[in-house]
């Protein structure tokens, strides 16, 4: 099977001053469609880092990332925003949501950018809200919403144009603890109705909900396995040496 | 490709922040109307000029002679000599003077202080045509004869004003005191321009022989000839040159202009004035433009976070590009209209305010906004924002989708 997401060796070195920082220290990792992965690591470690290249906001310093069989790692900004716009659907901490734009505006945002006419727009942006559950607020404004509903509203967003990768970074970082268990759940739906799901965090207790833990420290992959291993939740020498503003 | 979206997003930021979006607009508003401002003045100068000198005749041809005190001189004959000897060309002349009066009637002397006091000969009026050189016909009586003039007679031919305010309208054979001298209406001429104060029915003329005496120069003599058309006009100029070159030497002594000339040098003069002018107030315009890049680049800072979040969604470089340009164009474009229709609303009061000012009754004062001019306002108010909103929008297309969404 062709891997969807494929690192080659990747290395992310930010000069910092005199000193060289590895923020990715020759990473080899490939996740497959359908897989349902949380990326963890403390502050610092490079999950940050590794989100960005998956995301194709950032390119490596050197090695490969394959994205769907695509190297991607040599694309200049506008094919990037294009591959972001056809494969990926990004679910934030933050929401980031755009206050001006009403809850379907907001959802339609990708299509139209990807070029679609006005219909399409409404029909895949109605369609992605009801899933959901959000069809009804779609003319409010995202200041009218509670956290849980603006974090549904940026899920409906990364779902409409029906991405290959949904790349959740911190999805419940902002949310209460119940609230936090409802969007995780759906998360785990969308990847039992065959999404491919990405899931940064730095908490444990939420990278278990996931079905393989990728473990980052340093810039390097420690762990890679099933998420109910118990050595997946091991967490070796955990301190934070600051060493770089990974979050 | 997202034009309608990114022009109502640029309506709505403009609507959440109105105080700063007219703060912005205000140099592009001042522009624009002081553009149309001043094109409508010009317009409204021109069209009042010209309707001044169709009324005083197109074919008229006027001679100012500067009397330096020699000997070397031409008089009224020399002048009807040169009318017999050019039938073809010149059609009449007459003396044209201004003699300095105070005018009269009873004790009433106010409601004369704008009165205009000409002194001519009888071929200022022209029988056949039934006209005055400068258009003015006879209701009532006659106008002056030759008997008049060469005897130097107390009388006088007025304008319906005069008529009005100092006799209710029965003036014929009344008298009227200019300077102290009694003067006997011997006629009354139509109203032609409304009977106001000042205007061209506020007039009185009286036989140039009387005027001599009255104290009339100033150092020079004036003439007025009438071409036998406007065509003959120039070539009629040309012989009337000829012969004060025979008598002047120097070409400083005489100034001949025809009435057609004068238009057209007026017209050439206020389009000079209108152009430095309107390029002045277009000053404004750039000085708008840049306070229009300023905002700009401010809200590219304040909506970073929002350019990340759209660059994340796949938005490209062009697509942030022309919605930071169409936002600019579009804040410029609604100055422009503002400033378009408070340009029209100052014109308008102009006209009122200095219709009541100049307006002579003779011509009226109109400021009229132009088409063009208001096409071409538009036209640059709108290339201004598209202009100066391309480094803001260039700014933002260019920022890093990363640091953009961390941007706090």
């Amino acid at each position: 099977m062709e891997h969807l997401i494929e690192f080659k060796d990747v290395y992310k070195i930010y000069q910092m001053g005199d000193t060289a920082v590895h923020a990715l220290d020759g990473v080899d990792l490939t996740i497959d469609p359908g897989e349902f992965v949380a990326i963890v690591g403390q502050s610092g470690s490079g999950k940050s880092t590794a989100m960005n290249i998956i995301g194709c906001l950032d390119v490596p310093t050197s090695g490969q990332y394959l994205l769907g069989g695509v190297d991607v790692s040599t694309m200049d900004d506008d094919q990037q925003a294009e591959i972001r716009n056809k494969m990926l659907g990004f679910i934030f901490q933050q929401y980031n949501l755009i206050p001006k734009l009403n809850v379907q505006e907001n959802v339609e945002l990708p299509l139209l950018y990807a070029g679609l006419s006005a219909e399409e727009r409404r029909a895949k942006a109605v369609h992605a809200l009801e899933r959901v559950g959000l069809a009804d607020k779609r003319k409010n404004l995202p200041s009218q919403l509670s956290g849980g509903q603006q974090q549904r509203v940026s899920i409906a967003r990364a779902l409409a144009g029906d991405p290959s990768v949904i790349l959740a970074d911190e999805p419940t970082g902002a949310l209460d603890s119940r609230t936090g268990r409802e969007v995780l759940s759906f998360l785990q739906q969308l990847n039992r109705e065959g999404n491919t799901v990405v899931l940064i965090t730095h908490d444990n207790a939420i990278a278990v909900k996931a079905q393989r833990i990728v473990r980052l420290q340093d810039g390097r992959v420690i762990y890679d396995g099933d998420a109910h291993d118990p050595a997946a939740v091991v967490q070796p020498h955990a301190e934070d040496d600051g060493e770089v503003a990974g979050q | 490709m997202n034009f309608s979206q990114s022009f109502r997003l640029a309506i709505k930021s403009l609507l959440t922040s109105k105080m700063r979006a007219i703060l912005t607009m205000l140099g592009i508003i001042i522009g624009v109307a002081a553009v149309i401002i001043i094109t409508s003045l010009g317009n409204g100068m021109q069209n009042y000029m010209n309707d001044q000198f169709e009324q005083m005749g197109s074919n008229l041809i006027q001679v100012n002679v500067i009397d330096d005190g020699s000997s070397r001189t031409v008089d009224t004959d020399d002048f009807y000599a040169l009318v017999d000897k050019y039938p073809k060309y010149l059609s009449g002349v007459t003396p044209y003077l201004s003699p300095r009066v105070v005018v009269r009637h009873g004790s009433e002397e106010d409601s004369f202080e704008r009165t205009s006091v000409y002194g001519v000969s009888e071929t200022f009026y022209n029988g056949e045509k039934g006209t005055t050189m400068q258009g003015e016909k006879l209701q009532n009586g006659r106008f002056l004869s030759y008997i008049d003039v060469d005897r130097e007679q107390g009388v006088c031919v007025i304008g319906s004003y005069i008529a009005d305010t100092a006799f209710n309208g029965n003036a014929m054979g009344k008298v009227i005191t200019l300077s102290g001298d009694p003067y006997t209406v011997i006629g009354v001429f139509e109203e032609k321009a409304e009977s106001a104060k000042g205007g061209g029915d506020d007039v009185i003329y009286i036989p140039y022989t009387r005027a001599q005496r009255l104290g009339a120069g100033g150092g020079y003599s004036m003439y007025l000839l009438t071409a036998t058309s406007r065509d003959t006009a120039s070539a009629a100029k040309g012989l009337v040159e000829r012969r004060l070159q025979k008598t002047f030497p120097d070409a400083g002594n005489y100034f001949v202009m025809t009435s057609a000339e004068m238009m057209d040098a007026m017209d050439s003069m206020v389009d000079l004035l209108m152009t430095i002018l309107t390029l002045i107030a277009a000053l404004s315009l750039l000085v708008g433009g840049i306070g229009i890049m300023n905002i700009m680049l401010v809200s590219v800072t304040e909506r970073t976070r929002e350019i990340g979040i759209r660059k994340s969604l796949g938005a490209k470089q062009r697509n942030i590009r022309w919605q930071f340009i169409i936002e600019a164009g579009t804040t410029s474009a609604i100055g422009g209209v503002i400033g378009i229709g408070l340009g029209i609303l100052c014109a308008n009061i102009l006209t009122f305010v200095l219709g009541a000012i100049v307006g002579t009754g003779s011509a009226d004062f109109h400021a009229i906004p132009t088409a063009s001019g208001i096409a071409v306002a538009f036209g640059v108010s709108v290339a201004i924002g598209v202009l100066f909103g391309y480094l803001p929008a260039n700014k933002a297309a260019k920022l890093n989708p990363i640091d953009a969404l961390r941007y706090e």
